[in-house]
């Protein structure tokens, strides 16, 4: 199967701590690949590595077979990557509608950027009804959906999502998970980070678990069912 | 009645010059956390552009468009060249190299052209004046009320409507994540330099216009009335910068017009005293830089 994402002995460093050690990854195409594990245990950084938005200290990142190691984030992001990063980071001030505007920059033109918003709008109902006011002053939850939109607008076909459900009502959860699911149907490949394991499980095609920046199990969700790291890295937490 | 119009329009026209010099420092602040000490060589830049381009015969209109477009050019070219390998560093650092660099404008001015102020002779009709009812009012000082008001249209105009504009307003924010969204921020950072160095170029317009000269230290002292404002509006709020300019220009000639003679060499300091007791009762600045965020 064709590879979206090949992630081979990734390490990150903050000044002298190997906050990512050594991790292997792989999100195949059309495939949903959750990434799993305690606070802390290097789910973030590991995104951020890949974004473009930390540096790798070594390791390979390839996307859609093309090594993007250590590339510049919009790089990345025009190869066909959407990312919705860990705490939302909408832009407050910014109305609705101008944050996902901004996120469609890099699509031809203003044109297709529009169309792309209002196709996110009818994606996400409540974003249509708010699209002219402050993305501030929206709800945690509704800020969520225009994290999620504003990833969606470049029409990426591998997205990175972290943390997506957070502090989003048991509801908007689901409905967050059956947009995943529908993306997916729709051939785009997904990183998942999820803090809530038994619901990243229920819909992924394959999970990683990380403990302490390695690797510490990976495998598809029947295998890792019953996995004593599995239980052990959410229960420390 | 007459003293108080011809007042008001000399506090406007001043106050306009540092609001956009303000507004240019604001807008670099909001996106790079650089306060730039060298944006005053930036207009002084502009100024010799000015004079440089009337020296070779250019006609006064297209001279002023050269000024324009050199301040443009400096502001760019500092970034490129001293800012933006110094991206990231704290506030502090930030702050030593604009001085570094104001520093060595200045000594290439002195040496390069001239210590001394060198005139530029604008037409006579520049520095007419006409009527309102039984007041005379200057045809400079208003004209560069209405530049001013205008520049800082055309600049609402871009922040709300346009997608670098958009872009700029969002890299206030948070750049990285802009980053994350596929904006090249290096591009961004340079249209931000590029729109400050066109309000110190019309700031430098407007001042040349009105005094017929440039020096080094041209805009270094309209510079540190701007800084005064922005910090006096709130440091980082661009409406904040616009206030504080204007406030600025206004004590400013005020004082001058109604300080009695035995108290005329307290001017600066009472302007000072003015801003101190300002900042006292509202210490983020008039209008402070909203950082509203909901979890």
């Amino acid at each position: 199967m064709e590879t979206a994402l090949d992630i081979k002995g990734l390490e990150i460093r903050y000044g002298p701590i190997l906050a990512v050690r050594g991790v292997d990854l792989r999100v195949p195409k059309g495939s949903i690949t959750a990434l799993l594990g305690a606070n802390g245990a290097g789910k973030t950084t590991t995104v951020m590595g890949i974004s473009g938005a930390v540096p790798v200290a070594s390791g390979a990142v390839s996307i859609f077979g093309r090594d993007m190691t250590n590339a510049a984030p919009d790089t990345i992001v025009r190869a066909g990557v959407g990312i919705s990063p860990e705490g939302r980071r909408i832009f407050a001030r910014l109305s609705v509608e101008e944050n996902l505007m901004l996120a469609g920059s890099v699509l031809s033109d203003r044109v297709a950027a529009r169309e792309r918003a209002e196709q996110m709008t009818v994606r996400f109902p409540i974003l249509a009804e708010r699209r002219r006011q402050m993305a501030g002053l929206l709800s945690g939850g509704e800020q969520q959906m225009l994290a999620v939109a504003r990833a969606l607008m470049s029409r990426p076909k591998l997205l990175l999502m972290d943390e997506p459900s957070l502090g989003l009502a048991p509801q908007l959860v689901d409905q967050m998970f059956e947009l995943f699911e529908e993306l997916r149907a729709e051939g785009i490949s997904i990183l998942l980070v999820e803090q809530n394991a038994a619901l990243a499980l229920d819909i992924c095609d394959h999970a990683v678990i990380l403990a302490n920046g390695a690797v510490a199990a990976s495998g598809t969700p029947d295998q890792l069912a019953h996995n004593a790291v599995l239980r052990a890295a959410y229960l420390a937490a | 009645m007459d003293l108080i119009l011809q007042q008001v329009i000399n506090a406007l026209s001043l106050g306009g010059i540092y609001a956009m010099l303000a507004l240019g420092l604001a807008i670099v602040f909001s996106i790079v956390r650089l306060i730039n000490f060298a944006h005053g060589e930036i207009m002084t830049f502009g100024g010799y552009g000015i004079f440089l381009a009337m020296t070779f015969g250019f006609p006064p209109a297209a001279a002023l468009t050269v000024g324009l477009g050199a301040a443009v050019f400096m502001a760019m070219a500092m970034e490129r060249t001293a800012f933006r390998i110094m991206r990231g560093a704290d506030v502090v650092s930030l702050l030593i190299t604009s001085f570094a660099v104001s520093e060595i404008l200045k000594v290439m001015f002195q040496n390069g052209i001239s210590a001394r102020p060198v005139p530029i002779s604008f037409p006579s009709s520049w520095s007419g004046t006409y009527q309102v009812g039984s007041t005379t009012i200057g045809i400079a000082p208003t004209i560069s009320i209405a530049v001013a008001l205008l520049s800082l249209g055309g600049l609402t105009y871009i922040l709300r409507r346009t997608m670098i504009g958009m872009a700029m307003r969002a890299a206030a924010e948070d750049i990285e994540m802009l980053k994350l969204l596929g904006v090249k921020a290096n591009r961004v950072v340079a249209w931000a330099f590029a729109i400050s160095g066109l309000l110190a170029g019309v700031a430098a317009v407007i001042w040349t216009a009105q005094r017929g000269s440039v020096d080094p230290m041209m805009g270094f002292f309209p510079l540190l009335k701007a800084f005064i404002a922005t910090v006096l509006g709130g440091l980082g709020s661009l409406g904040g910068a616009v206030l504080g300019g204007f406030v600025v220009g206004a004590v400013e000639v005020l004082l001058q017009a109604f300080l009695p003679d035995n108290l005329a060499p307290y001017h600066d300091a009472l302007v000072l005293a003015t801003v101190i007791v300002a900042l006292l009762i509202r210490p983020n600045g008039l209008l402070m830089a909203a950082t509203a965020s909901r979890s």
